[in-house]
């Protein structure tokens, strides 16, 4: 036990380092900038819509002591830290006065849904399918998956979800290709509203799924072919072990420990490829958000949806490393 | 060394397409060189042009001949892709070696590095990078970024074979002859490593070169710089599909899937060939 | 007479691979012929590359590509369920597994399944041909762990968690639990240090003497031959040279290189230096003509080269593959003590 918990100490540890120098790096490039980002807001602002001076004037004063640009940068460093850590970033511009933070939270939970569920589904699906293939070599139907696998994991995210919007929205429309749900249907427990939210999330889910699902096919095809080659697998199997036995317990179990690390260094990619494909897609996730955020220089905004990518990931790489003790029992002793 | 191509060419069919698409890649990138126009110049020839005998890829709605502009646009974005490999290959030799070999503290702290590196998610801070540097970012400036992001993973792989290396005979021999740090690593530990940069080094650019599809497809790089990206990104903006252009886009994106497959499968049969083992397993069993 | 528990008869086992154009063929076992009786402990020895662990691979049915048997004949024959390995099918084989023919593997630490706890490995292992479940089938467990002298709380360990002997002695428990009457030892104290070793060996004399079973024991230690087997049989270059009862091959050897195998133990107070052998061992790829051993000999002729000697009856129950097996000498006074 003490050694699980010492384990869990040095992965938080590393978490919370990880949010300290993302979320740090973050601020240093938005101060990078030779753009005074109040007057530029306000430029822009003042671009797309006349208003009057009164309102301007305030808005200065606000995006001022808000960004605290007069000040020297440690103190704005420390003023930076307490806002967010209060939550607190501003508002937005696209959506003023509405606080960056809620335009975020509410587009978080799209984009953590899409993530988790194409994350598990091309996780699961991946290895089982790559441990299968690497247990039975000479199977041609696995081996034809193995070519496809080749064929689209090096695609990057944006073109696959292009492609695919290019066939569902012009060449065999079935599917829908824009939003996280149709526009007549009221958000709620009701079923019209769920069932338009599922349609609406099959295809950024399969573009994910599509690309991701190779990198594991391979890497698990590859770990297993080199598991079976292990003595306790020759073992059990010179022993008359039954097969499924063999490739669950004995194969599998031992390929996917390696597999689960490479899951905790995967998700920074996968977490950038969904908000890729979000984009694509008009997905309501903070894919879009940060697009549509940058295309109108809402500082704010982009500060919130950095500052929240970076601890999102750190805490789910956490949470897939504390997974870790429970699937290699050689850990818990360490 | 020759042999060793000429064996991979024979019997290893993935290598074999790999190296031909990569090749048809490669040599219609360098007839970027003899183009009779200057890429960066708009509504030189008539626009909207479906690919004939005389515009081979046709003309886009901004009036450039496509075979030109997917040639230089290809040429930029390999340059690029080969640029960030280079120095991110440089990197991550150094930490790698020097992390196995050395161990102790400076591994730690370095693997620290390595992994705080590895958590942040690179598109978010890419595309943070893009909107205050606005069009002061050039390749260059991105390529340098994205080096410093593409280092970690395979830091880590170098430093176990550091670390293996370390207790080899030959090494304490040379440290007994005394032979320097610098020179135990750059001359003892390099050649062992060498196999691995090879294949690291096609799968950095495949990723290199797809992030920076992706931010220019975006707009988030220096649109008026032919890349890869940034025609489809001006395809975009003049809704190719819609208006029926479907040359513009169909044909960058068949170029990109051939390049990516192509040293994908190059990075992918290197790797076999290496490990001995998978070498053993295609043995007639 | 005992009956035959396992005969072997022109048994060819090779190596076939096609690797980038080119073909290589190992011919790891190259025509042997022998038998096994019941409640015997025989030995098999010879160096490393002698194709001997090819030989008990196929004997144990666990050859796969590009090993494959080319002929000959492999026949157990258990209480009335006969088997030929060569020519079983899949779910013949799975019958005699581990029920009658088990398999001490080299190397303890590796054959443990390091995510699973032992008791579950022995479930894995055991249940099915054991036939047994619930109760009975713990009671027959924690028997037999009992006789190994493990205590009952190692089910629930991980192999990591157990020392280098436990789990040489789990790994033995293993292979006995179901009172198999063949057992194939691999190599099973190399690596071991002497006083563990001295353990493992009495304990699976212990086990072999408990269900009166047959022992394949292959080492290539001679003074563990010397200590534990009744019969051993020496393999050189993929043939079986010599084989006869142990006490008649360590005083009277009746091949060249059984007599340097033999007199390679060391004895106390022995001062004599021992003439090495020349060369090195074979490729079984590209094998000497004639008998394989005569670059190295010192007693070889002409015939030697040409023709292949094959196994003679030299004396009661011993053969020999030497065309001069009557000038055989042994090389050192052989010393009594040694077959303590």
């Amino acid at each position: 036990m003490h050694g699980y918990l010492l384990f869990v100490a040095r992965r938080a540890l590393l978490m919370l380092a990880v949010i300290f120098a993302g979320v740090s790096l973050t601020f240093l490039v938005t101060h990078l900038s030779p753009i005074n980002p109040v007057e530029a807001a306000l430029g822009r602002m003042t671009a797309r819509s006349v208003s009057n001076p009164e309102a301007i004037v305030a808005m200065r004063a606000a995006l001022t002591e808000l960004y605290g640009v007069e000040a020297p940068i440690w103190s704005q460093y420390i003023n930076f830290w307490t806002r967010l850590v209060q939550g607190d970033l501003g508002p937005s511009l696209l959506a003023f006065p509405t606080p960056a933070m809620t335009l975020v939270m509410r587009a978080m939970p799209w984009t953590v849904t899409l993530l988790t569920v194409a994350t598990l589904i091309t996780f699961v699906i991946g290895n089982l399918m790559g441990g299968l293939a690497g247990y039975n070599q000479n199977n041609k139907f696995l081996k034809a998956f193995g070519i496809v696998a080749i064929a689209i994991q090096p695609v990057p995210y944006y073109i696959v979800a292009f492609v695919l919007l290019i066939i569902f929205g012009f060449l065999w429309p079935v599917l829908p290709i824009s939003g996280g749900f149709a526009m007549n249907v009221t958000p709620g427990m009701n079923w019209p509203y769920v069932s338009s939210v599922l349609q609406h999330a099959i295809l950024p889910a399969m573009s994910l799924v599509l690309v991701g699902f190779g990198g594991w096919f391979l890497g698990m095809r590859a770990l297993v072919s080199n598991v079976v080659t292990e003595d306790y697998v020759t073992y059990a199997e010179l022993a008359g072990v039954q097969r499924s036995t063999i490739v669950g317990g004995y194969v599998m179990r031992n390929a996917l420990v390696p597999q689960l690390t490479a899951l905790a260094m995967a998700l920074g990619g996968v977490f950038s490829g969904t908000v890729i494909t979000e984009q694509v897609f008009n997905y309501p996730g903070l894919g879009s958000l940060l697009i549509d955020a940058v295309n109108a220089g809402d500082y704010s905004l982009v500060l919130a949806v950095s500052t929240v990518s970076v601890t999102a990931v750190a805490i789910a790489i956490f949470i897939v490393d504390l997974l870790h003790p429970l699937l290699d029992p050689r850990i818990r002793a360490e | 060394m020759f042999a060793v191509f000429r064996d991979l060419i024979r019997y290893n069919i993935e290598f074999a397409i790999g190296l031909m698409l990569v090749s048809v890649v490669v040599i219609f990138a360098s007839l970027s060189f003899f183009s009779p126009v200057d890429p960066s110049l708009i509504y030189t020839t008539i626009p909207d042009q479906p690919p004939s005998w005389q515009y081979w890829f046709g003309t886009n709605s901004r009036g450039q001949d496509m075979f030109w502009q997917l040639s230089t646009a290809l040429r930029n974005s390999l340059t690029f892709g080969i640029i960030v490999a280079v120095i991110s290959r440089v990197i991550s030799i150094t930490v790698g070696l020097l992390s196995g070999y050395v161990g102790g503290w400076v591994d730690r702290g370095l693997m620290f590095v390595n992994d705080i590196f590895v958590a942040v998610p690179i598109f978010p801070v890419l595309v943070l990078f893009y909107f205050v540097l606005r069009n002061n970012m050039d390749s260059l400036t991105l390529a340098l970024i994205m080096a410093c992001f593409g280092w970690p993973f395979d830091a880590r792989l170098i430093r176990s074979v550091a670390l293996g290396l370390k207790h080899r005979e030959f090494t304490r021999h040379a440290v007994f002859a005394g032979m320097s740090t610098r020179k135990v690593l750059l001359e003892e530990h390099l050649p062992y490593v060498m196999p691995i940069v090879f294949a690291t080094f096609m799968n950095n650019m495949l990723w290199s070169i797809g992030l920076e599809v992706t931010l220019a497809v975006l707009g988030f790089t220096n649109i008026n710089n032919p890349t890869i990206g940034t025609v489809l990104y001006w395809a975009n903006s003049h809704s190719a599909m819609v208006v029926g252009v479907w040359w513009w886009i169909v044909i960058p994106v068949i170029l990109i899937v051939m390049t990516f497959i192509g040293l994908f499968l190059l990075a992918m049969s290197m790797n076999e060939y290496i490990d001995p083992r998978s070498r053993l397993r295609r043995m007639g069993a | 007479m005992t009956e035959d528990l396992l005969k072997v008869d022109g048994l060819k086992a090779y190596y076939q691979m096609n690797y980038f154009g080119i073909e290589r063929e190992v011919r790891a076992v190259d025509d042997i012929t022998m038998t096994i009786r019941k409640n015997e402990i025989y030995g098999i020895a010879g160096e490393s590359s002698s194709g001997k662990t090819s030989f008990i691979k196929v004997l144990a049915a666990a050859i796969r590509p590009p090993m494959r048997i080319i002929a000959g004949s492999v026949k157990y024959d258990f209480k009335g369920l006969s088997v030929d390995v060569a020519d079983a099918s899949p779910e013949q084989i799975e019958a005699i597994r581990w029920r009658h023919l088990s398999y001490i593997m080299q190397g303890s630490m590796s054959v443990l399944n390091p995510v699973r706890r032992i008791g579950k490995t022995f479930e894995d292992f055991a249940m099915r041909p054991l036939g047994l479940s619930g109760a009975a089938y713990r009671e027959r467990v924690l028997n037999h762990l009992e006789r190994l002298k493990l205590r009952p709380d190692v089910l629930r360990a991980y192999p990591h968690e157990l020392s280098g002997g436990m789990r040489q002695r789990v790994t033995i428990g293993l292979a006995t639990v179901c009172h198999p009457e063949f057992v194939i030892a691999d190599e099973p104290t190399t690596a071991l240090d002497v006083v563990v070793q001295k353990e493992v060996l009495g304990l699976i004399r212990e086990i072999q003497q408990d269900m009166g079973s047959s022992v394949v024991f292959v080492t290539h230690d001679m003074s563990v031959h010397a200590n534990m087997t009744d019969r051993v049989g020496i393999i050189y270059a993929g043939r079986l040279v010599e084989e006869g009862p142990t006490r008649q091959m360590f005083f009277a050897p009746k091949h060249p290189y059984t007599a340097h195998l033999v007199a390679s133990l060391p004895r106390i107070g022995d001062t004599t230096q021992r003439p090495a052998l020349e060369g090195r061992p074979p490729s079984l790829a590209n094998p000497p003509s004639g008998c394989r051993f005569h670059p190295r000999c010192p007693l070889a002729i002409d015939k030697c080269k040409a023709e292949v000697p094959p196994l003679m009856t030299v004396a009661n129950d011993h053969r020999s593959a030497c065309w001069r097996w009557q000038d055989v000498e042994p090389l050192v006074a052989p010393q009594k003590a040694v077959m303590a």
